[in-house]
């Protein structure tokens, strides 16, 4: 038999048995749909994290603490050279304080290799955020890093370098200030207002230059750019001492765009020795990332575990069919089909019917995955514009196809044989 | 005498080992010549279907050689074997053995589509086979959907779709009622005289053995008596 007969022939027989292959072709499907939501799940969500990184951009940015040397499980030695400060990093309240950053450990971050520029982070808490005579609400105030870019709603980014004050509001303080919309926000003046430490109250001015959407990275602070955020500073600052002025809870470092892996864990290392602790964007995104890896394989093992069984579905299909077929398997042999041919028309059908239930199977899970990601969207992920919970990617979803071929085929091998090695003699006194 | 198509050489078959052993066939040599039929008789458990199964070449002689055509048999494996099966025997068997669900046309061409013939030259063969036999209006039918004659017909146009040179068939008519019986067997001896293609029938219908140019009785796996049909007419 030619190659195509053999397929036309292989086709042909398993829908001999309708009810039989169907019923196989069910089980595979539940696999292969199962499979197919969970990778989508696990592909969208990875894409997601993945652009949000991309759009942040600051590959070359690290930020860096001060390594707090831990001698034990208890409390720490009071040491009355070092400051603590508040950490702003997430975590749970009041757990972990860092010991402080003074300007000499940022003239000590510049001098390590591959450092190319640091720069301390200002922490500002301004009291309140106002536009024209509306009401005041309660902000949080992060700094522009360059190179991190922000995803925009409306608007351009703020300028790191910009003389003027500028600000990214999150869309989240559109209505309340009293925004129409985001378009409407762009280029309007809005008030800071803070309090220095001598209980004096002021404000400051800065136009909006952008409306940021939420995203995983953006929480719903304000992003200032630089010459706001030393404004504030300056402005909160009023009143402390030249140390407590010059305390900084992290610096942001610098380094070259175009390091590989391995220089940035070398950075590290050198960061390290030199007793601080580097983090790149990647290191906090990567933390989300084996998570969400981590959960889909343990839903792409379920999946599998359901094609496995699907497998044994179509060992006991082929084997009924085998026994059924037995005197045609003997009349083919007789007129001088070879062994190996019959295990291919039989390996085929398995294969086949593998095809049938992974495409279907994928197809249905694209459709649902679609309808759901429709629903999904203006229901519990209206939060996260951007997220597509199911995506679908070709390579991924032609493996699944694959694979369950590859798994039919292997579960037909069994029954295969079985007719290849069949007496004809045998077979044809069968009855 | 010119090289027999098929020939068995002392063959002995035994099937089995220790005590359940068993010899099917007990030194059996026998010359089938081109273009003879020949009917192979004895009751079953004779040997008579070793035998057959033996010179199809579907099986292997314990000791003793089957020659084709002068050749031994025996030198022949795998794919030349298989080849050599395909194209020089066509098989008619009492049970018919046609696959349900598949029409006449697909069941005649499958000895074509084993060869690897492609569709038109794989169509035309067969539809010219059916033809001979007047089945040329059933090629879509499904073979289940016909009557008894009409299956064992579509058999023997599956038999001569490849053109061989020797026809077997077991109890080609054990399934069918007389009438019919007699119409399939008027259309293997027309075959045999027209064509001159070599036909070995096992049967145990004295009726249809008589018909036969050779009669060989075979009886507890020994050749007991050979008689043509010349000698019985002296008799």
């Amino acid at each position: 038999m030619n190659p195509l007969d053999l397929a036309v022939s292989a086709v042909g027989n398993s829908f001999r048995s309708k009810t039989r292959t169907i019923l196989t072709v069910i089980a595979i499907f539940i696999g292969a749909f199962t499979l197919t939501l969970t990778s989508g799940v696990g592909t969208g969500i990875n894409r997601y994290i993945d652009d949000t990184v991309s759009s942040i951009g600051a590959a070359d940015v690290m930020t860096v603490n001060k390594t707090v040397e831990a001698t034990g499980d208890g409390p720490q030695l009071y040491d009355p050279s070092s400051t603590q400060v508040e950490s702003q990093l997430a975590g749970p309240p009041g757990a972990s304080t860092l010991e402080a950053m003074t300007s000499e450990d940022i003239a000590e971050l510049t001098t390590i290799n591959g450092v190319e520029s640091a720069e301390p982070t200002l922490s500002v808490s301004p009291d309140y955020i106002q536009y024209g005579d509306g009401d005041q609400y309660q902000v949080s105030v992060g700094s522009v890093i360059p190179g991190i870019t922000l995803q925009l709603a409306a608007g351009d980014q703020p300028q790191y370098n910009a003389d003027d004050y500028q600000v990214a509001i999150p869309e989240s303080y559109l209505e309340p200030l009293g925004f129409a919309d985001a378009d409407a926000a762009v280029g309007e003046t809005i008030a800071l207002g803070l309090t220095n430490t001598q209980g004096a109250s002021s404000t400051l001015e800065a136009t909006v230059v952008g409306v940021a959407e939420p995203g995983l990275t953006q929480s719903s602070s304000v992003s200032a750019n630089d010459s706001l955020t030393r404004a504030l500073y300056d402005g909160q600052s009023v009143g402390l001492g030249d140390a407590a002025r010059d305390s900084y809870a992290q610096a942001v470092v610098r380094f070259d765009a175009d390091a590989t892996d391995d220089e940035i864990t070398a950075l590290k290392e050198a960061l390290a020795d030199a007793g601080y602790t580097g983090t790149t964007v990647d290191d906090q995104i990567g933390a989300f990332k084996t998570i969400i890896d981590a959960i889909v394989l343990v839903l792409n093992g379920f999946a599998g575990i359901a094609l496995i069984a699907a497998g044994f579905g179509i060992v006991n299909t082929l084997l009924m069919s085998v026994q059924e077929r037995t005197r045609e398997i003997g009349l083919m042999k007789a007129m001088g089909m070879g062994g190996g041919r019959i295990f291919t028309l039989f390996s085929l059908e398995a294969v086949f019917i593998g095809f049938l239930g992974s495409a279907i199977g994928v197809g249905a899970g694209m459709l649902v995955g679609t309808l759901a990601n429709t629903a999904l969207a203006d229901t519990l992920l209206a939060d996260l514009p951007g997220l597509t919970l199911l995506a679908f990617d070709p390579v991924s979803l032609a493996t699944i196809v694959l694979v369950v071929m590859g798994i039919a085929f292997a579960a037909g091998t069994i029954p295969a044989l079985r007719a290849a090695k069949a007496d004809p003699i045998e077979s044809l006194r069968y009855e | 005498m010119s090289v027999p198509v098929l020939a068995a050489r002392d063959v002995v078959k035994t099937y089995g080992r220790g005590p359940t052993r068993f010899e099917a066939l007990k030194g059996v040599s026998l010359d089938i010549a081109a273009g003879e039929s020949v009917a192979i008789v004895g009751k079953s458990g004779s040997g008579k279907s070793t035998l057959m199964h033996l010179l199809a070449l579907l099986d292997n002689p314990s000791t003793g050689t089957v020659e084709l055509s002068g050749r031994n048999a025996g030198a022949l494996t795998g794919s030349v074997l298989n080849t050599t099966r395909n194209q020089t025997f066509g098989f008619v068997f009492q049970q018919f053995f046609l696959t349900p669900g598949t029409s006449v046309l697909d069941n005649v061409t499958l000895p074509l589509r084993i060869a690897g013939i492609r569709g038109a030259e794989r169509k035309r063969r067969g539809m010219a086979a059916l033809e001979q036999l007047e089945l040329a209006d059933k090629a879509s039918n499904k073979a289940t959907d016909l009557s008894g004659g009409q299956k064992q017909r579509v058999v023997i146009a599956r038999a001569l779709v490849n053109d061989p040179s020797v026809i077997f068939a077991d109890e080609p008519t054990g399934n069918l009622d007389s009438a019919t019986g007699k119409v399939v067997e008027d259309i293997l001896f027309d075959l045999n005289r027209s064509r001159g293609i070599t036909l070995i029938i096992v049967t145990h219908d004295e009726d249809l053995a008589a018909r036969c140019d050779r009669r060989v009785y075979i009886r507890d796996g020994l050749i007991v008596e050979s008689l043509t049909a010349h000698q019985e007419s002296l008799v």
